[in-house]
């Protein structure tokens, strides 16, 4: 037997670590459906059809700063500090991935603007006129257009791999000490934002042709999600426990169920009969998708604080 | 350049707590809250029991990922010793070095900042040893240079088998507890 008790009482630390609450799973999953936003509105401006992807290209864009701001506004009621948070711009360390974030965060923000400038609604056009003449100035210039493109598919790339590196990067909680979580969170994100187009869009062309392109990310994230679990299980007896935290212990039932089943496997089996013409479309599987998306972040985020490294007591 | 450390003799360890009482009054540390704290760690299989008492606190580790991950720059290494520390004016609360730390040594204090053992680092300076060090009755503490051949710490560390906590997560941890 091995058993330790600790004198120790320190608040959000004993008896479980508890530093990370819902402002970080909403703002990881608002930061990877942001991602996703980014990359698929980036594509179809790179490919110059963002006349025709109407939802993706024109609608995406103010929405993602929407999200975002939410985003951002949860992780700054998250800091402990936070009317010092500014500190995080007055210096950048290379080995944080959290200073990583933040300059990405604040260069995220006129990538997601110079691509809303694309189409400016009628009533801020009245409001600001000279938005107005910096969007005809970009409407003319397809190369400006190209470049918004590949700025937005590099940031939501860099974005969405970073929401999973910052808790990769803790070598303290085995289960986040993977980096298949960058790509996981990355894949998760654009599913996410996949499914939102797929379920808001009124163009039907735009709409099926992202449901395909969910299909495959949801098909994409559970091979991520098996790779995930796989490199856990067969490393050290830390990380082997902590991937049984989501396999059979008290996180399983909501990463089964939420995640996997609800999240994933349903809408992914529901759009692929859909997509082949044999049930209407309808806003259930994309609803789940992105339901699954942010259950995703709050299993991780909790699950990840429960695993930690224990001292291997050998006796006989 | 001096590598700070300490030894603590878990035979002579009796869990009377007065490091963790001498820290809180030497550091001001709110109620609730402890740098410093006693582990009581029984192992074996009854009735062959093994019972061991350990002050704990920061490891001061020379590999420290709450360093790395610190996105203000508020956690470093001091230049005295290699003691890792906080500014406080300097922390936003993201708790990413609670995160990154394997023995769970740091907390948020009740003003905002993140917190932790300093090794009393101010009487250090002042030429003395730390508060815990200082007031232990059963003398089971020991502070020193682990990189002079001739401190206490180094000449413990050669005459006695000791271990440290959670070598595996390769922190470098810079306390040592003899067996």
């Amino acid at each position: 037997m091995r058993e330790l008790v600790l004198t120790r009482t320190n608040p959000m630390i004993d008896p479980r670590l508890h530093i990370w609450g819902w402002e970080i799973a909403l703002y990881l999953f608002l930061g990877g459906i942001v991602a996703g936003m980014m990359i698929i509105s980036g594509y179809f401006l790179l490919k110059g059809r963002h006349k025709e992807m109407t939802c993706s290209c024109l609608t995406l864009p103010p929405v993602a700063i929407g999200l975002l701001s939410i985003g951002m506004l949860a992780l700054f009621f998250d800091l402990e500090h936070r009317w010092y948070f500014w500190r995080m711009y007055l210096t950048f360390q290379p080995a944080s991935p959290m200073s990583w974030g933040s300059w990405i965060l604040l260069l995220v923000y006129p990538a997601l603007f110079a691509n809303a400038l694309i189409r400016v609604p009628a009533s801020l056009e009245r409001w600001l006129p000279i938005l107005a003449r910096w969007s005809r100035a970009v409407q003319v210039r397809p190369g400006i257009i190209a470049a918004i493109g590949s700025a937005n598919i590099t940031l939501g790339i860099a974005l969405g791999i970073y929401t999973g590196i910052l808790l990769s990067a803790f070598g303290a909680r085995p289960l986040w000490n993977s980096a298949v979580l960058g790509l996981l969170f990355l894949t998760s994100g654009l599913s996410s934002a996949a499914a939102f187009v797929h379920m808001i869009s009124r163009n039907k062309d735009e709409s099926i042709l992202l449901a395909k392109a969910d299909n495959a990310f949801l098909t994409l994230e559970l091979v991520l999600i098996l790779l995930f679990l796989i490199g856990l299980v067969s490393s050290t007896r830390v990380h082997l426990e902590a991937a049984m935290l989501v396999l059979t212990g008290p996180y399983a039932p909501a990463f089964w169920v939420f995640v996997v089943g609800l999240g994933i496997v349903i809408p992914l089996f529901i759009q692929s009969l859909a997509v082949r013409h044999r049930i209407a479309h309808t806003p259930l599987a994309p609803l789940l998708v992105v339901a699954g998306g942010l259950a995703l972040r709050f299993v991780i985020v909790a699950a990840g604080q429960s695993s930690h490294w224990t001292r291997l007591i050998l006796t006989n | 350049m001096a590598r700070y450390g300490m030894v603590i003799d878990t035979v002579r360890c009796v869990g009377c707590m007065d490091c963790v009482v001498a820290c809180k009054t030497e550091n001001g540390v709110p109620e609730g809250y402890n740098r410093d704290w006693i582990a009581y760690e029984t192992t074996g299989t009854f009735p062959s029991l093994h019972t061991e008492i350990r002050s704990e606190r920061c490891n001061q580790c020379d590999n420290p990922p709450c360093v790395y991950c610190c996105p203000c720059g508020a956690s470093h290494i001091h230049e005295r010793g290699g003691v890792v520390l906080v500014h406080h004016e300097k922390c936003s609360g993201c708790k990413a070095c609670i995160a990154a730390c394997p023995y769970d040594a740091r907390f948020i204090h009740p003003d905002g900042y993140a917190d932790k053992c300093t090794l009393c680092i101010h009487r250090v300076e002042a030429g003395k040893d730390p508060a815990c060090v200082a007031v232990c009755p059963t003398h089971c503490m020991h502070f020193g240079d682990l990189d002079d051949p001739n401190s206490t710490v180094n000449r413990l560390l050669h005459s006695r088998k000791y271990h440290a906590l959670l070598t595996d997560a390769g922190t470098k941890p810079q306390l040592f507890y003899l067996e």
